[in-house]
């Protein structure tokens, strides 16, 4: 019977091309604007690192200004300084710690053909690798030990190795950078958390940096200051080195603590080493040091920002509009059906029966309209993409999820929408339709 | 077979009430032909759709082949109605997008026959009426009379042991009109009962029976033979029960 009925929906549907692409083209934009909010709600606040996310603690130590808290109403401040960052790291406290910053340098790929390129650079300690499970295609990470001997040596992003050395195997291959002799350690597989939950400040969906190198480096080589930089207090002299010994917050810190108790302890060494500085003169502020956890950390940060909430409940509104707007046109083209409605209530079609006819038939509307509506929806995360960061680019793990949950979705609204105008259509009495029209 | 006692039938609407049928007494036995007549307004429809199962009454006891239809559900009475009941209308009431084959083809969906069957049944029925080579045009490609032939086929696919016929004729001509009529008698020579309502007192004298129906009662039955054509018995309101 299913296949009877289906066969009666396609014909009703082309008995009524205009009233049937209407109803098609009301449904698709719905879901189309729904599932681009909610696609984009759904990546901001899903969990990039699931598996040990209650595990890894982004640091805060309160160093700021006496007089007014970093942010309102009494946050420490989102980073740290060099001077904490370089104590904390030093401590080795945790099972692993990560300090780190961004940079930018000029590389100067060994290859003639290939031309130098501003590279965006992730200074970072050795943990940071297998701390956030990052994948490598070729090597490895570097040792502590380079990182207390400020070597040079770098992990290439995939798409860097790509485009320096052609995709191929380039540990022990060198390159220049920053006017430096690099060798090269390791090779990241194709990686990008979503959100880039070790480091948001710089946009929480962009793309991981190019290169990994020591994070001594920066003051081996004085580079540059990347992503966010803020003082309390200006500087003692405009030098390099007294940036660096300075108030001024640009680094960040993570740190594994695998149980309740490792935290404890962690945060009462946060309290601890604070009160020391207090006795150097520093820390002015009551204590307030923090351990957030990976959600924790996008919550603070708001990962998933109010204006995606807001289009996220927009878009759910506008899905109802559409949905009345489809409810409408149905019953419009229902009641262009009740004389044969009554025709086939007459000859013995049971109210159910009818009902299963028309419910298949606005399921076909609505799947179609699904269908259109994942192609919209798919246009709406390019647009979006270029406002929030690639993430059109990274979507694949996503993808069969969130079409399902479209496909879903559509058919739950349209069939909602059909129910009222098919109940309808089925209670029209089977005699008052056949009189002589 | 049909067995309606002082069935009444009152339309209420915010102003008015209409007694459509008002103690409205019929007995018709199995393999009859019965002709419906009478005024329009009288209720003639409206006993037919009762009679059919299309509409339900206020009082009164109507049984269907020994079966009281009173309190069935309308899963049940679609299911009667389905496989018991053929309907003719006055307006043909074909499905205009489904061709010849499917549109004798829908009472047959809902009865659950497999495919072979219905198309042995839907080609059968065709054949009968005479549109077996035209299966798959459309209605609109059809004249009238071929229509009103379809939608026998229809009624017919079912093989009800009832048929119900509202003006089957209204929309033909004459010609048209007793071709229809014979097969019509045709139908019934094999054995289907027949009820037929018509305004043409030339085709009300072809069948076995006429009754006259006036203010929702039968007020007048006539019974007629292959030899006397002319009305033979005259029987009171009250005593429209007969043997
Ligand atoms: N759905 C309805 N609502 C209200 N009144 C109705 C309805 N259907 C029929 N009637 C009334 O019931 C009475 C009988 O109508 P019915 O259709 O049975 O007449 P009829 O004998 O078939 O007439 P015709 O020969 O014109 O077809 C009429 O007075 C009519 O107005
Ligand atoms: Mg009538």
């Amino acid at each position: 019977m299913f296949n009877y009925y289906l066969r009666l929906a396609l014909l009703s549907i082309r008995r009524n091309p205009i009233l049937s692409a209407l109803m098609v083209a009301a449904i698709a934009l719905g879901i189309g604007a729904s599932m681009t909010t909610i696609t984009v709600n759904y990546l901001m606040s899903s969990n990039p690192i699931p598996q040990k996310s209650d595990q890894l603690y982004y640091v805060q130590v309160d160093s700021w200004d006496p007089n007014e808290p970093a942010e309102e109403p009494n946050e420490p401040p989102e980073q740290l300084t060099w001077t904490d960052a370089n104590n904390l790291y030093a401590a080795q406290k945790a099972q692993r710690q990560v300090i780190m910053a961004t940079t930018a340098a000029v590389v100067e790929p060994p290859s003639q053909d290939a031309k130098p390129f501003n590279a965006y650079i992730r200074l970072t300690t050795n943990e940071f690798f297998p701390m956030f499970d990052v994948p490598f295609l070729y090597g490895g990470h570097w040792q502590a030990s380079a990182d207390k001997g400020r070597e040079q040596v770098v992990v290439l992003s995939r798409k860097s190795n790509d485009k320096i050395f052609g995709g191929e195997n380039s540990v022990g291959r060198s390159l220049r950078l920053a006017g430096r002799q690099f060798t090269v350690v390791g090779v990241l597989e194709s990686w990008y958390p979503a959100p880039k939950f070790y480091d948001v400040g710089t946009g929480a969906f962009e793309e991981p940096e190019d290169l990994y190198i020591p994070f001594l480096l920066k003051e081996e080589l004085q580079l540059p200051n990347g992503g966010n930089t803020n003082c309390w207090k200006t500087p003692e002299d405009d030098s390099f080195a007294g940036f660096l010994r300075s108030e001024c917050i640009n680094y960040q810190m993570w740190v594994e603590l695998p149980e309740e108790q490792d935290k404890q302890a962690y945060l009462a060494f946060l309290n601890n080493y604070a009160n020391e500085q207090k006795a150097l003169g520093r820390f002015p502020r009551p204590l307030n040091n923090r351990l957030s956890d990976v959600m924790q950390w996008m919550e603070n940060r708001q990962v998933v920002t109010d204006d995606a909430r807001v289009m996220l409940w927009l878009s759910l509104m506008f899905l109802v509009v559409c949905l009345l707007n489809t409810v409408g046109l149905l019953l419009a083209k229902f009641s262009g059906k009740s004389a044969e409605i009554g025709l086939r209530r007459a000859i013995g079609a049971s109210r159910q029966a009818l009902f299963y006819q028309h419910l298949v038939e606005t399921a076909c509307i609505g799947l179609t309209g699904g269908i259109a509506g994942l192609a919209l929806a798919y246009l709406g995360l390019l647009g979006i993409g270029s406002l929030y960061g690639s993430f059109a680019d990274n979507l694949s793990s996503l993808d069969i999820n969130m079409v399902l949950l479209a496909l879903l979705l559509s058919l739950i609204s349209s069939i909602a929408a059909g129910l009222y105008p098919t109940w309808r259509a089925c209670s029209i009495a089977p005699a008052s339709q056949l009189k002589s029209q | 077979m049909l067995n309606m006692q002082n069935v009444t039938k009152i339309f209420r609407t915010d102003l008015v009430e209409t007694r459509a049928l008002s103690d409205f007494n019929l007995h018709v036995k199995e393999g009859e032909f019965v002709t419906v007549t009478g005024p329009s307004g009288s209720g003639k429809t409206t006993f037919l759709n009762i009679a059919g199962l299309l509409e339900s009454f206020d009082d009164g006891v109507y049984d269907l082949d020994g079966e009281n239809v009173r309190h069935l559900n309308d899963t049940q009475r679609s299911r009667l109605r389905n496989e018991k009941i053929g309907f003719i209308f006055q307006s043909f009431n074909l499905i205009p997008d489904l061709d010849l084959f499917d549109n004798v083809d829908v009472p047959l969906r809902y009865r659950g026959f497999n495919g072979s069957e219905r198309k042995r049944r839907i080609e059968r029925c065709l054949e009968l009426v005479g549109l077996a080579n035209r299966m798959k045009h459309l209605p609109a490609q059809l004249s009238g009379g071929q229509q009103q032939r379809v939608a026998i086929a229809r009624a017919l696919a079912g093989e009800p042991r009832f048929l119900l016929a509202d003006e089957p004729t209204g929309n033909l001509d004459s010609k048209m009109a007793h071709s229809v009529m014979q097969l019509l008698k045709d139908i019934n020579d094999e054995g289907t009962t027949i009820v037929m309502v018509t305004h043409d007192p030339s085709l009300a004298r072809e069948a076995k029976r006429n009754i006259f129906v006036k203010d929702g009662k039968v007020s007048d039955v006539t019974h007629i033979s292959a030899s006397a054509p002319e009305p033979i018995a005259s029987i009171s309101a009250s005593g429209a029960r007969h043997v």
